[in-house]
């Protein structure tokens, strides 16, 4: 699937008969492919709005790609972290179509402003999947261009980034971008845990207060590190929303489908003006918090293979199947990429050159400054002062 | 490029210094893949399989099972090239130890250590600190080996050191694995620890290793920087009066030992659960002073009230055992004497109105145990499931630490083993514990006849800064009547 703005429609009107039931029963939880691969054809929200997606075979496929390979290249960045080469990694593993599903439905103009997990997003985004490695070896800072690809930098800091986002989003109100179906909306990325920082709750404050165009999209993966969901929250993290006056919704966070049309409609709605809105994306972190957790330390492992069941590919992968809109050769075909972009990928991570440490002088300022023009000039000479120096 | 390629163990986690292999998953002469899992190690914060790197066949293995290797230390050398031909001699054996065999010249040649491609450079994060490792939850954790430094230009060489070598040690700075007493000498300065009434000084979690082994930090000669005392001088201190305490012991172990040969021992890496279960057991008995209590008991209306439960069609599916009836009394004994379910803390007693029971489990991995977590709450019926999933947890090994921590008070079900009774020791930071033995038949008084009746001794340790003679006897004595009567007992007491 290209980047941008793909074809799958959807539909945010009121349904006529404000139902509380949708087709899978749970009135709370937003579905259009089960983990059995079962489509549903539609649903009504809890919020009365009817979520719907109209994908062509190719979409359907590309939503495919884009999931096995998302997750393959993190696999491969998992590995390089067990190998020595990066000094920590953030797997994704198991919130693939939680990333893809909400990546996909952002449109070119909209922001995004992620945590340090959102290597999916990046990908969609169109952004070289070398970049986070960089950081994460220790090499640069992170390398992307933020206004080139509407993807701010990996923020760390947990919840600070939806201050940014909302900050952002007030700025697009006060440009006079938003108001129209090519307005401009902001989603900003963070976890179940972040829930409980003062900069999220402020960012949900700001944005409410303001009107901001922005999409608050939670990835509740039921873990902030080794703390489990019920030491965040006594309520549905979705209901939040409503103390600060803005609509909150959740939704199968494995199931692409889905995720695509809640976080599609929520971002029309920004982007028409009507404000920020909440999406819960309700799914599980298959791995581990990073590489320097061991989650079978509090978590047990029949609550790892329930959720196993619910995996957000091998859904869209019987569903495909089922419908005959992929074939054998369409999946060993996939697989093959994925595996090519991964061995290019770590011979890339490999050939990645350690930085000189002078250059920790550039992008400092965009137009250099006479002072720290000095102090490299210092710096330099110092290093010069060492046998084998290349000075 | 040579085909032979060593894999340094990597730092697996922010700052960690050492790894334990755990398993080899191939072994000498395995042909493997790319990212196939090759061994498991675990750190000091987790358990993980480290994936190969290059794809080839399994060169040599340095370290067997067991062994801590640190990191930075090749742990596996794989030939990237097996089809071109035999090399000069293949090494076939893991050697422990990293006690390398010679390799000879042809097979030396062809090695090649891979090249710190990697930001994580050896020399920098690791190197044993004392005690092992440097724990840290965050970031890159302290540097505790010496930087590598390239030579100034012009510098004049100290120590004769050739100015051709690249990398020479920093001269200022001596890496702190270093013994040598480059600190001033202690009590130079009036801050040694050794001066008594003065200031003592010593890191905060050696000051509570030394609070929870009884050791008193006035009493000892620091060894570390500045005189300051160490982890290990109060586990020397500590270790010393015990074995004082025990000489005679010690010297005809000494003397048997000696008349036989050292091959008919064997010799127990102590780790794991074991290494666990002895740190908590010689804390315990050594801190908490036990005193145990015994109270034999006639059961067989217990037996024939668990025979009715289990015969009840709500309780067909239900495994019921005698422990279940003992988990219940021991419950509601707490309920009338609360203060038997405390914890000595120094100079307070924390009364906790909740009860996590412990249940002792023997498993594969030794001993351990988890707690059912408010236990109180609980009705028969939720107490014995909840039990039966505590033990078939405990049998598949699947229990997790916070299913262990947090217990209260602690049942020991020494009876499934045909044993009457037994002193248990004190599970650290619990007041209580009970041994439960085996039921058996029994002559004993009934109605005024010798009756063959069902019989248990129980006995009950506990903690006598806590409780005294007389708290732990009506506790024991209630558990007793439970068991000898539940039916009344519960009507009496609920």
């Amino acid at each position: 699937m290209a980047k941008g703005d793909p074809g799958g429609t959807t539909r945010g009107r009121r349904a006529a008969p404000r139902s509380r039931k949708s087709a899978t029963g749970n009135p709370e939880l937003v579905q259009l492919l089960t983990p059995e691969g079962e489509r549903i054809d539609s649903v009504t929200g809890p919020d009365g709005i009817e979520y719907r997606v109209d994908f062509t075979d190719e979409e359907y496929r590309g939503l495919y790609r884009d999931l096995v390979l998302v997750r393959k290249l993190d696999a491969e960045a998992t590995a390089l972290q067990r190998q020595g080469e990066l000094g920590i990694w953030a797997s994704l593993l198991g919130q693939e179509a939680a990333q893809v599903g909400s990546g996909r439905a952002l449109r070119t103009q909209d922001m995004a402003f992620p945590t340090y997990r959102e290597h999916g997003v990046l990908y969609c985004r169109g952004i070289d999947p070398i970049m986070p490695l960089g950081l994460f070896r220790g090499v640069d800072q992170g390398g992307w261009d933020p206004n080139e690809f509407k993807f701010n930098m990996y923020t760390i800091v947990i919840g600070a980034q939806t201050l940014h986002a909302t900050g952002y989003a007030m700025g697009i109100n006060m440009d006079g971008k938003t108001g129209t179906d090519d307005g401009e909306a902001v989603i900003a990325y963070f976890g179940d845990g972040a829930t409980s920082q003062g900069d999220v709750n402020e960012a949900f404050v700001w944005a409410g207060v303001f009107n901001a165009p922005m999409v608050f999209f939670c990835q509740n993966n039921q873990y902030a590190i080794s703390e489990p969901l019920e030491r965040q929250t006594r309520i549905p993290l979705y209901q939040r929303a409503a103390g600060f006056g803005f609509p909150g919704i959740r939704v199968d966070g494995n199931d692409v489908l889905a995720t695509y049309a809640v976080t599609r409609t929520a971002l029309d709605n920004a982007r028409h003006g009507q404000g920020p809105s909440l999406i819960e994306a309700y799914t599980y972190r298959m791995g581990a918090h990073t590489t320097s957790d061991d989650p079978t330390r509090y978590r047990i492992a029949s609550e790892v293979e329930a959720w196993q069941a619910k995996d957000p590919i091998s859904r869209v992968k019987a569903f495909l199947e089922k419908q005959q809109i992929a074939d054998a050769a369409f999946f060993a075909e996939v697989d093959e990429q994925a595996r090519r972009e991964s061995v290019h990928l770590r011979e890339r991570v490999l050939a990645m050159p350690n930085p000189e440490p002078v250059t920790m002088f550039d992008h400092v300022y965009p137009n250099g400054s006479p002072l720290l023009d000095e102090q490299r000039a210092q710096f330099s000479k110092y290093m010069e002062s060492f046998e084998g120096s290349a000075h | 490029m040579s085909r032979i390629k060593e894999f340094n163990l990597p730092d697996l986690g922010e700052g960690l210094t050492e790894g334990e292999i755990l398993a080899w998953l191939v072994k000498v002469g395995d042909t493997i893949e790319l990212n196939q899992p090759i061994v498991e190690v675990e750190t000091a914060k987790a358990a993980v399989e480290i994936p190969a790197k290059w794809a080839g066949q399994v060169h040599r293995i340095f370290h067997p099972e067991g062994t801590t290797v640190e990191v930075g230390s090749p742990i596996i050398a794989i030939d990237t090239d097996p089809g071109a031909g035999p090399l000069d001699a293949p090494s076939t054996t893991s050697t422990p130890g990293g006690d390398l065999p010679t390799p000879s010249a042809a097979s030396l040649a062809a090695v090649e250590v891979a090249p710190a491609e990697g930001m994580v450079e050896p020399g920098l994060i690791g190197g044993p600190a004392p005690g092992g490792r440097t724990a840290v939850l965050v970031g890159y954790g302290p540097r505790t080996t010496a930087a590598k430094r390239r030579p100034r230009k012009g510098a004049v060489p100290e120590q004769a050191a050739p100015t051709t070598t690249p990398v020479a040690p920093a001269p200022v700075a001596p890496a702190p694995v270093a013994q040598a007493p480059v600190a001033p000498a202690p009590v130079a300065n009036g801050r040694g620890a050794a001066t008594s009434g003065g200031l003592v000084l010593a890191k905060p979690p050696v000051r509570k290793l030394a609070k929870d082994l009884g050791v008193d930090l006035g009493t000892l000669t620091g060894s570390g920087p500045l005189g300051s005392i160490t982890r290990e001088d109060v586990q020397q201190a500590a270790n010393g009066s015990v074995a004082a305490a025990e000489p005679v012991a010690a010297t005809s172990v000494a003397t048997s030992a000696a008349s036989f040969g050292a091959d008919r021992e064997q010799r127990i890496p102590v780790k794991g659960v074991r290494k666990l279960t002895a740190e908590n057991m010689s804390r315990s008995a050594f801190t908490a002073p036990h005193v145990t209590e015994f109270l034999t008991v006639d059961v067989t209306r217990a037996m024939k009230a668990l025979d009715r439960l289990r015969g009840r069609r709500e309780w067909r599916d239900v495994r019921v055992s005698p422990l279940l009836l003992v988990a219940k009394a021991v419950l509601l004994a707490v309920k009338r004497h609360p203060m038997v379910n405390s914890t000595w803390a120094g100079d307070e007693i924390v009364v906790k109105e909740y009860v996590n029971l412990g249940i002792a489990a023997a498993t594969e991995r030794g001993l351990i145990v988890p707690n059912v977590k408010d236990a109180g709450r609980l009705s028969l019926r939720e107490l014995a499931d909840a039990l039966n999933d505590l033990v078939q947890t405990a049998k598949s090994g699947r229990t997790s630490p916070a299913d262990m921590s947090g217990g209260t008070l602690t049942i020991t079900n020494v009876g499934v083993f045909g044993v009457d009774t037994g002193t248990p020791i004190l599970p650290p930071g619990e007041s209580a514990i009970l041994a439960f033995g085996a039921v058996r038949e029994m002559p004993w008084v009934h109605k005024g006849k010798v009756k063959p009746r069902q019989v248990t001794t129980l006995g009950l340790s506990f903690d006598h800064r806590i409780i005294d003679g007389e708290l732990g006897s009506k506790f024991l004595r209630d558990i007793g009547d439970f068991l000898a009567d539940p039916e009344a007992a519960l009507l009496a007491w609920t």
